[in-house]
């Protein structure tokens, strides 16, 4: 029988140009850098610092995020404004950790953090029982946020919240734990939250080669984490998601489950959330409850928006652009920064509703394009139209 | 019909490759879908009223009513969209509808059309039947699922069914309506259902594919039991065998489409109009 001609859908990776693009970010993470900074001396123009190494090392925990933010929003349609939450879970997690190596080389010269010495409290409360073993801390790092994210997920999703609903709840959920956070008994440092770490591993902190270690970690986790990402948005579920997001209903009567897809990518985003800050602590040096404040998690969904939804690479593209211009404005006109990101997101809503990956695209003429550029894109309207409809 | 029927709207035989095992269909006695009594009120008004109703395996069955009759409101029941408040739903005689999701409907065989097309717009039409195929559907499953090439036959096969083979790689989205329409129909195919119920399935349809839909129903019907939803008299008067007649929730009238036809209280309340 002539059926005429049929293609099956995507299913690889990437194609060769994709993989080129892959490795050479690997050769700049794992090598160029590395050697600028190690092996060049400081007076060098060539010669990368530490801020930058720091800066890029940060924005790459970002750009995790941003992709993880990418697989509920971009492609089920599910927009949490509360993933900070995750992340800074996943930062206390390590943190904990952290403060335990710092041993008794706090202020007070006692082997518990100096919070707690100031708090007067004799012993560690319950919450950091085992927090001075490293595996347990890793484990942390992915039960907690995962956790709490399958729990509020089934409840919420089970009551089928949806769209703009969903949106506010997170919203609250992660201001709640700011609150809770903010008190010192929680037990987790108060409004300071944890800083001045001395160790990880026993190694000191704070040296170049450390520095470059937990550098390349971060770029070797973003480059995994798009992997998996663009692995999972290729597959089958990869399509149940989006149809999820456009059609749930027809979905359901499809005879999917559509609460145990929504709870599987949900909970793998917070994890990967929690992975990302995790990365985030020992490079930045500091984690407290401000990570968890609505704007935030407010400016995830930014990253994404700005990058393109349901894109992946945009993802990564907007952490990028939007940080680096937070960095920038936040230096030579920090009056103007909010400004300049309420403005970008705004334009960027009106006019880029596939985003600056969308708009590139467009560029390049590319009309008959593979499944990531469809996506959003016969819509045109507003970014949280997705997550509103 | 030149497409070969057979080789993708086979009955299907179980009906627990799903999540959950929702127990074979037993239509010993020859019905596959029986209501019995049902009610649903909205805010104190009642969408059905103590509707019964009852149909064979293999039966194709037009409903018809005025708006507001409560047709799709009984799909919504059948279906598990809407909880009955009083009255019960059987699939077969042991599968009672009103304990189930509607994915475990959908895995039990009951396929739905909606009113409005209702197909996955961003993707591809040959994505559309992928994701409607009969399989464990399952995210663990789903996460690794390959097509094999039997599955990729009845794709094809599908394609070729509701002339879409042309249309496999454009977006559904870009579809026309009656395209749109057929699409939704070979997605339901597609589930292997016993039962079809078909929400005003020739809406905004051409008079030619109106009339193709007719035939198609017509070689479904036998293999699959179908319940028709439709406004489009001409339409069920090409099709029907048995026409049940809805009027404020509850059944006016059955039989054969002449009897129903010259029913002075159907003539009443809607073919008079």
């Amino acid at each position: 029988m002539n059926v005429g001609p049929i293609s099956s859908t995507i299913t690889r990776l990437y194609g060769p140009r994709g993989w080129i693009a892959i490795g050479v970010c690997a050769a700049l993470l794992f090598v160029v850098v590395p050697l600028l900074n190690l092996a060049v001396p400081a007076g060098n123009p060539l010669y990368v610092s530490a801020y930058w190494v720091t800066l890029i090392g940060k924005i790459m925990c970002y750009a995790i995020v941003a992709i993880a933010m990418d697989l509920v929003w971009g492609y089920t349609g599910i927009l949490s404004l509360g993933h900070g939450l995750f992340f800074a879970l996943g930062g206390y997690a390590f943190g904990m950790y952290l403060m335990r190596q710092i041993g008794a080389d706090g202020q007070y010269r006692v082997n518990m953090p100096d919070f707690m010495v100031f708090l007067d409290w004799k012993a560690f409360p319950w919450q950091w029982w085992n927090s001075d073993q490293f595996w347990w801390a890793m484990l942390l790092v992915v039960l907690v946020p995962g956790l709490l994210a399958l729990v509020f997920g089934y409840f919420a999703f089970r009551s089928r919240i949806k769209g703009v609903y969903f949106s506010i709840i997170t919203q609250a959920l992660t201001f709640a734990a700011m609150l809770l956070f903010f008190r010192n008994n929680t037990g987790f440092g108060g409004n300071n939250g944890f800083t001045d770490f001395k160790r990880i591993l026993g190694f000191p902190i704070t040296t170049p080669v450390t520095r470059m270690v937990l550098f390349a970690i971060t770029g070797a986790a973003l480059i995994g984490t798009l992997l998996l990402a663009r692995a999972i948005v290729t597959s089958k579920t990869g399509r149940v998601l989006t149809a999820i997001r456009d059609a749930e209903a027809r979905v359901m009567f499809c005879g999917y489950n559509t609460l145990h897809y929504k709870l599987f990518v949900w909970t793998l985003s917070a994890v990967l959330c929690g992975i990302a800050g995790a990365l985030y602590v020992p490079q930045v040096g500091i984690i407290n409850p401000s990570e968890m404040s609505p704007a935030n998690s407010i400016e995830i969904a930014i990253w994404v928006a700005v990058g393109g939804r349901g894109t992946l690479v945009g993802a990564i593209v907007g952490a990028f652009v939007v940080n680096g211009a937070k960095s920038f404005f936040t230096q030579a006109f920090p009056e103007y920064w909010l400004y300049v990101l309420g403005a970008s997101f705004i334009l960027v809503t009106l006019f880029l509703p596939q985003g600056l990956v969308g708009l590139a695209r467009r560029w390049r003429g590319r009309v008959s394009a593979p499944a990531a550029t469809r996506v959003a894109s016969a819509e045109g309207a507003g970014a949280f139209r997705a997550a509103g409809s | 019909m030149n497409a070969p029927l057979h080789a993708v709207s086979g009955l299907g035989g179980d009906a627990t490759s799903g999540r959950v095992a929702t127990g074979a269909l037993d239509t010993t006695h020859g019905a596959v879908l029986y209501l019995e009594d049902i009610t649903v009120s909205f805010d104190g008004f009642k969408a059905l009223d103590g509707l019964s109703l009852s149909i064979d395996v293999g039966e194709l069955r037009c409903v018809i009513g005025p708006n507001g009759a409560g047709k799709t409101t009984m799909m919504d029941v059948i279906t598990g969209k809407t909880r009955a408040d009083r009255g019960s739903a059987f699939f077969g005689q042991t599968i009672d509808l009103a304990r189930l999701s509607e994915a475990e409907i959908a895995h039990a065989g009951i396929g739905r059309k909606f009113q409005k097309p209702t197909v996955f717009e961003q993707h591809t039409v040959f994505e559309n039947l992928e994701l409607a195929m009969k399989a464990d559907k399952r995210v663990r499953r789903t996460l690794f699922a390959r097509l094999a090439s039997e599955e990729h036959d009845r794709i094809a096969a599908m394609l070729a069914l509701i002339r879409l083979a042309d249309a496999a790689d454009r977006v559904a989205g870009l579809l026309s309506h009656g395209q749109k329409q057929w699409l939704e129909i070979g997605m339901l195919l597609m589930q292997e259902p016993r039962l079809l119920l078909l929400d005003e399935p020739v809406a905004g349809m051409s008079d030619e594919e109106t009339e193709r839909t007719a035939e198609l129903f017509l070689s479904l019907a036998g293999k699959h039991s179908l319940v028709v939803v439709e406004h489009d008299m001409a339409f069920v008067g090409k099709i029907a065998r048995k026409v049940t007649v809805l009027h404020e929730g509850s059944v006016l009238a059955e039989g054969q489409m002449e009897q129903v036809q010259n029913d002075a209280r159907v003539i009443e309340v809607y073919l008079g109009r």
